[in-house]
């Protein structure tokens, strides 16, 4: 086991600098890669705090979809041929709701205040 | 001092015999393969504002890996044929020609507005003119879609109608071989509304904000041509409606600044065809799909310069899926 700070105390202590004391003494363009440097780090801090959980959710969905386990990435190719293919398809039970999570998860991680993901939310997404 | 400005001011004499001096050089944008300049030609009997785009000779145009760039020519002769159908585009003074040995480029006028859509959605000086916007929009649409594709401009366009843009998307997904069952959900969903592509008309192929030059008075051109081709015209009906392009302005299916009905409106009253909000919406999930496999091509940038950009904007695919999730499965636009 590590010791303190953690991971995301460490991510966010890097971005806090940024955004705080560096930003301040930059200009231009490289201000503007300043901001969205600590944008990534954001990203970062809200995958370690959430990833763990919805990563093991969206595996059960795609053994459920698919029949069979394996790694996440594995899974995902499967799926992407099984759609080309027209074996899966929006008639499929409880695919269009795996995307609909699985997506409403990722963009909760990589851009939470976008206008779309409010939407879907909205909608009881 | 810039290098070429004794050559431009030599190329201008052809066009503007009264020529004093060219002033206020000043670099607008672009990289290594092409420029945008902003400067003044002072006159005898006055100063006329102009921009000057080239490629410095002997670089041409680099052309990304998803997109259907034509020379610069090419680019004013698209232009000069639009306006002669009057569409509001600036108007071209002079393209560049060999010996005036500044490269490839041309010279047109530099007109009044704003392209920055930040400005355009939330400054007070445009909350008069933002619910006109959506039908001018619609009008200057339907002029570009009914210029005459002559013979010459058939020979320099490319022909990209909606099935070959879908292939040519779906090769470079294939190409960056990660998995996104939503680009596959999407994708499938497309090919049989797109297929038998009904119309084939000159098509912008980039009219969203930041090419759309906005007064208080309305939309005053349309620039940037770079992307100018023959194909179906409902592909820059949805790309002004993609919600990238909306700017987190939702609601507002039209640039974030106005609502469809009034798009398809004007489009209809300037000459274009009836568009139903369905056949708009197979375009916006086209648009959503071309913009999120584009963020997936700004990761394989990354992975050659380690920009911090493109490594933001690579994680931005996951917004328009979340798009095409509402798009396709929630039937909202």
């Amino acid at each position: 086991m590590m010791d303190q700070p953690s991971m995301r105390e460490l991510v966010e202590a890097v971005r806090d600098f940024i955004e705080q004391r560096v930003m301040a003494e930059l200009r231009g363009h490289t201000a503007f890669h300043a901001r969205v440097a600590a944008n990534a780090l954001s990203i970062v801090a809200r995958e370690l705090s959430s990833g763990g959980p919805s990563v093991e959710a969206e595996r059960a969905r795609l053994k459920g979809l698919l029949g069979h386990d394996g790694t996440l990435i594995d899974l995902n190719r499967e799926l992407c041929v099984r759609i080309r293919e027209g074996k899966i398809g929006l008639e499929t039970k409880g695919f269009a709701e795996h995307l609909t999570i699985t997506t409403r998860d990722k963009v909760g991680i990589d851009q939470p205040s976008y206008s779309g993901l409010k939407r879907l939310l909205a909608d009881g997404g | 001092m810039i290098d070429f400005l004794p050559a431009l001011e030599h190329a201008l004499r052809r066009v503007l015999p009264q020529l004093h001096s060219i002033e206020a050089m000043n670099r607008l944008s672009g990289g290594a393969s092409q420029e945008t300049w902003s400067f003044d030609a002072v006159c005898e009997g006055g100063v006329i504002p102009l921009i000057l785009r080239r490629s410095p000779g002997g670089q041409p145009r680099v052309t990304g890996e998803t997109s259907t760039s034509v020379p610069l020519e090419t680019e004013a002769v698209a232009i000069e044929a639009s306006r002669a159908a009057g569409v509001k585009a600036p108007r071209v003074r002079h393209v560049l020609k060999e010996d005036d040995g500044i490269g490839q480029g041309y010279v047109m006028d530099r007109l009044r507005g704003e392209t920055i859509a930040r400005k355009i959605l939330r400054d007070k000086e445009f909350d008069a003119v933002r619910p006109r916007l959506a039908r001018q929009c619609g009008e200057i649409l339907a002029r570009i879609h009914a210029v005459t594709v002559t013979p010459e401009l058939r020979a320099l366009l490319p022909v990209v109608d909606g099935p070959t843009q879908l292939r040519r998307y779906r090769d470079i997904y294939d190409l960056y071989n990660y998995p996104h069952p939503v680009f596959e959900m999407a994708l499938k969903w497309l090919e049989p509304r797109m297929a038998g592509a009904k119309r084939q008309t000159l098509v912008h192929g980039d009219f969203r904000h930041g090419n759309l030059l906005i007064s208080p008075d309305g939309v005053e051109a349309a620039l940037d041509w770079e992307l100018v081709h023959i194909g179906d015209p409902l592909e820059d009906i949805g790309w002004i409606c993609t919600n990238s392009w909306r700017f987190g302005v939702q609601e507002k299916v039209v640039g974030g600044f106005g609502d469809l009905p009034d798009l398809l409106a004007g489009y209809r009253e300037a000459g274009g065809a009836q568009v139903s909000e369905e056949e708009a919406r197979t375009w916006i999930v086209y648009g959503s799909l071309k913009w999120g496999i584009m963020c997936m091509s700004m990761y394989q940038g990354f992975v050659r310069d380690h920009s911090v950009e493109r490594a933001a904007i690579g994680r931005r695919s996951s917004e328009t899926e979340v798009d095409l999730i509402n798009l396709i499965i929630r039937g909202k636009i």
